[in-house]
């Protein structure tokens, strides 16, 4: 093989123009680099909320008194609850919930004072409307602290004693979904490696297919390229697009979403380059394998899907069964998840990040020796 | 380099799956010939090119181009070597001098931007330099591709129907360019469908179902198979050709407009049945030399399929 053996410089380098030259023309793919984050980062952190606030809620007070009075106050001071009015029994409470008109109907029986004063401890009802399990989760989990603040508040003088122990009353509620505590500060980092997988993948795939599917891949290997430099010139542009992706998201996270970002900057550049190689490896190997861009496509939504629901960015990692957090265990985004969370949210250091580091290089190396393996320096 | 020979195959075979594309292939290709390499659709051209550039590796078989070895030394065969595909495949998504620039670098040239102005000139393309390649017609892709793979200055050509759907006057354009260059000693092996261009090669090579049929000049493949054969001028040429076909020394019929050629192995039966069909009608015969369509339409005609395609 002699000197045409060895990488050349300047190949690899005609390699890496010739991808930001086509790059440069493809609008689409432009448009998405920038699009495809500010989308999802509005989607996720604007429309798709799963901690809404100010919820219809109709009341059926069969007692009144300075007690329900500040208790329905607070419910709407919590955001959680918007009190759209009082109704005059059951029937019409049901009716609302059905038609949709309330999210919750709050019944306060008859009698509820003078038995919470004698220490009786009654029950209120919260009837809700589950079909959103996840919408209303958080605010029922809110009105029983409410219920006992207002308690604390109240009760002073001769009925310190509700005050103290265990709640003077309780709160009939059905337990439903209940979601992490701020989804948006929750949701927000981890987009940014859901985002770096679709597109990562996604676009490595697609560049080396292309070349096969146009037939310009036959051309290329008939010139004395060497496949680790059209690899390698490949792979640079994405890396750059990784880096902006990296930076567009972290910007909105915190300057829109205010997300606190309590972690190193250096930490969090260096654990998205690991992760956007791991993704890079994945895209080389799914075009090796790929035979068309069809087939690259359907390859990477084959390869997204477990992603995006089995690495803890959709459902809480703790929640899913065994096997599945076994599977979750292998996927990149799962360990990057718990980087990307941990410098966020916790400020994690580099000896924190390490158990979730080394998956990802191991993950890299493995793949990269697949794709070589299975990269075709031949037409045959 | 060895000797005169720019290219020597013996006996390359390839399979894909089970079909056996390209079977027992030999040929040799001098310096400064054009070789013009014939056959019919699918029979195993292109495999056979690819094979000698190392785009695919043969399975069995040997040899060497400009003195490497096609299995073992493809990288230094891949930088002397031009190789202009069947279909065009340049990036329509860069310029014209995009393209030009990026083979340039693949080859590690020296006075790149020099050498790409000079081509850009000699195609007449300086004014488009900056166009789209995607925008161009069909015969300017043509040229594209062949002054692309020309860049580097390469020994040997191997064009794959590089005339394919291109106008006749830029196809003798593109032919008077390849005798210059064959003039300036580079070799030149070049597939096509078309007689007139079969006839201005040096040499031919004949292929069907993976097997070579034939090879030589122009004349010797036309003499190997020993057909006589005759032209018949005249009215209802259809119905004649259908009424000798399959009789005593007709082994071919082609039609050609206003006259049907007649073609067979044994001359003496051919003529005496022509004679016999032709008594009484206004038909004319005339003794005619084969040519080589009558030659390749025979060859076509008696070759056997062994590649294990369905037909």
């Amino acid at each position: 093989m002699k000197a045409i053996g060895t990488f050349s410089f300047s190949r690899w380098w005609a390699m890496v123009l010739k991808e930001f030259l086509q790059l440069k023309r493809d609008r689409l793919t432009f448009g998405m680099v920038i699009g495809i984050p500010l989308v999802q980062l509005a989607l996720f952190g604007y429309a798709i909320n799963t901690d809404p606030k100010h919820m219809p809620t109709a009341i059926i007070a069969a007692d009144r008194s300075e007690f329900t009075r500040s208790f329905i106050a607070a419910l709407e001071r919590s955001e959680y609850f918007r009190i759209i009015g009082e109704l005059p029994d059951e029937r019409a409470g049901r009716r609302a919930l059905a038609r949709g008109e309330a999210m919750f109907v709050l019944n306060i029986p008859a009698g509820f004072t003078r038995d919470l004063l004698r220490g009786d401890r009654p029950a209120l009802l919260v009837e809700a409307d589950a079909t959103d399990p996840v919408a209303t989760g958080t605010a029922l989990g809110s009105v029983e602290q409410i219920a006992r603040s207002v308690v604390r508040k109240d009760a002073g003088g001769a009925l310190s004693y509700l005050a103290a122990g265990e709640a003077p009353f309780g709160v009939h509620v059905h337990r439903l979904y209940n979601p992490e505590a701020n989804s948006r500060n929750n949701i927000v980092p981890g987009l940014m490696g859901v985002i770096l997988t679709l597109m990562m993948v996604l676009m490595t795939g697609l560049a080396m297919t292309r070349e096969r599917e146009r037939g310009t891949m036959e051309n290329m290997l008939a010139m004395p390229v060497r496949p680790f430099e059209v690899m390698a010139g490949k792979v640079v542009p994405y890396i750059a697009i990784g880096l902006v992706q990296i930076t567009l998201i972290l910007l909105v996270a915190v300057f829109v979403f205010r997300v606190p970002f309590m972690g190193n900057l250096v930490s969090l550049y260096l654990a998205a380059l690991l992760f956007v190689a791991a993704n890079l490896t994945v895209g080389i190997m799914l075009s090796s394998l790929a035979k068309n861009q069809l087939q690259a496509m359907q390859m990477t939504v084959f390869y997204f899907l477990p992603n995006l629901l089995l690495s803890g960015f959709m459902f809480p990692f703790q929640g899913m069964p065994g096997w599945a957090q076994c599977i979750g265990n292998v996927l990149p985004l799962t360990h990057f998840n718990r980087l990307v969370r941990g410098l966020f949210l916790k400020g994690s250091e580099w000896w924190d990040l390490w158990p979730s580091i080394w998956p990802l290089m191991v993950f890299t190396a493995v793949v990269m020796a697949i794709a070589v393996k299975f990269y075709r320096k031949t037409l045959d | 380099m060895s000797g005169e020979q720019a290219i020597d195959v013996r006996d390359l075979n390839k399979h894909f799956g089970d079909k056996h594309v390209v079977r027992n292939v030999s040929l040799q290709v001098r310096r400064g010939e054009i070789f013009g390499f014939l056959g019919p659709n699918g029979s195993g051209k292109t495999t056979t090119i690819r094979m000698m550039c190392g785009l695919l590796t043969p399975d069995s078989g040997s040899g060497t181009c400009l003195g490497f070895d096609i299995l073992r030394e493809s990288s230094q065969i891949k930088r002397q070597v031009g190789y202009m595909t069947q279909r065009f495949s340049y990036w329509d998504d860069l310029t014209i001098r995009e393209n030009l620039d990026f083979v340039a670098r693949m080859y590690g040239m020296k006075h790149r931007r020099k050498r790409v102005e000079a081509t850009l000139e000699e195609l007449g393309l300086t004014e488009r330099a900056n166009q789209l390649t995607g925008a161009l017609s069909g015969g300017w892709k043509q040229r594209l591709a062949l002054a692309a793979c020309m860049l580097h200055q390469p020994k040997v050509l191997l064009l794959d129907e590089p005339t394919a759907g291109v106008d006749p006057s830029a196809r003798r354009d593109f032919w008077e360019e390849l005798h210059r260059l064959s003039a300036r000693g580079i070799s030149v092996l070049v597939s096509t469908h078309y007689m007139d261009e079969a006839e201005r090669c040096h040499k031919l090579a004949y292929i069907a179902y993976g097997e070579l049929l034939a090879r030589g000049t122009a004349q010797e493949v036309t003499a190997a198979q020993g057909l006589s054969t005759w032209m018949v001028h005249g009215e209802a040429l259809g119905a004649l050709s259908e009424a000798l076909r399959g009789r005593s020394g007709v082994d071919q019929t082609v039609l050609f407009g206003a006259t049907l050629h007649v073609s067979g192995k044994d001359g003496a039966a051919l003529e005496r049945t022509l004679r016999e069909a032709t008594a009484g009608t206004d038909c004319r015969l005339e003794r005619t030399d084969t040519g080589l369509e009558d030659v390749f339409i025979h060859l076509m005609n008696h070759a056997v399929d062994r590649t294990g395609f369905r037909k």
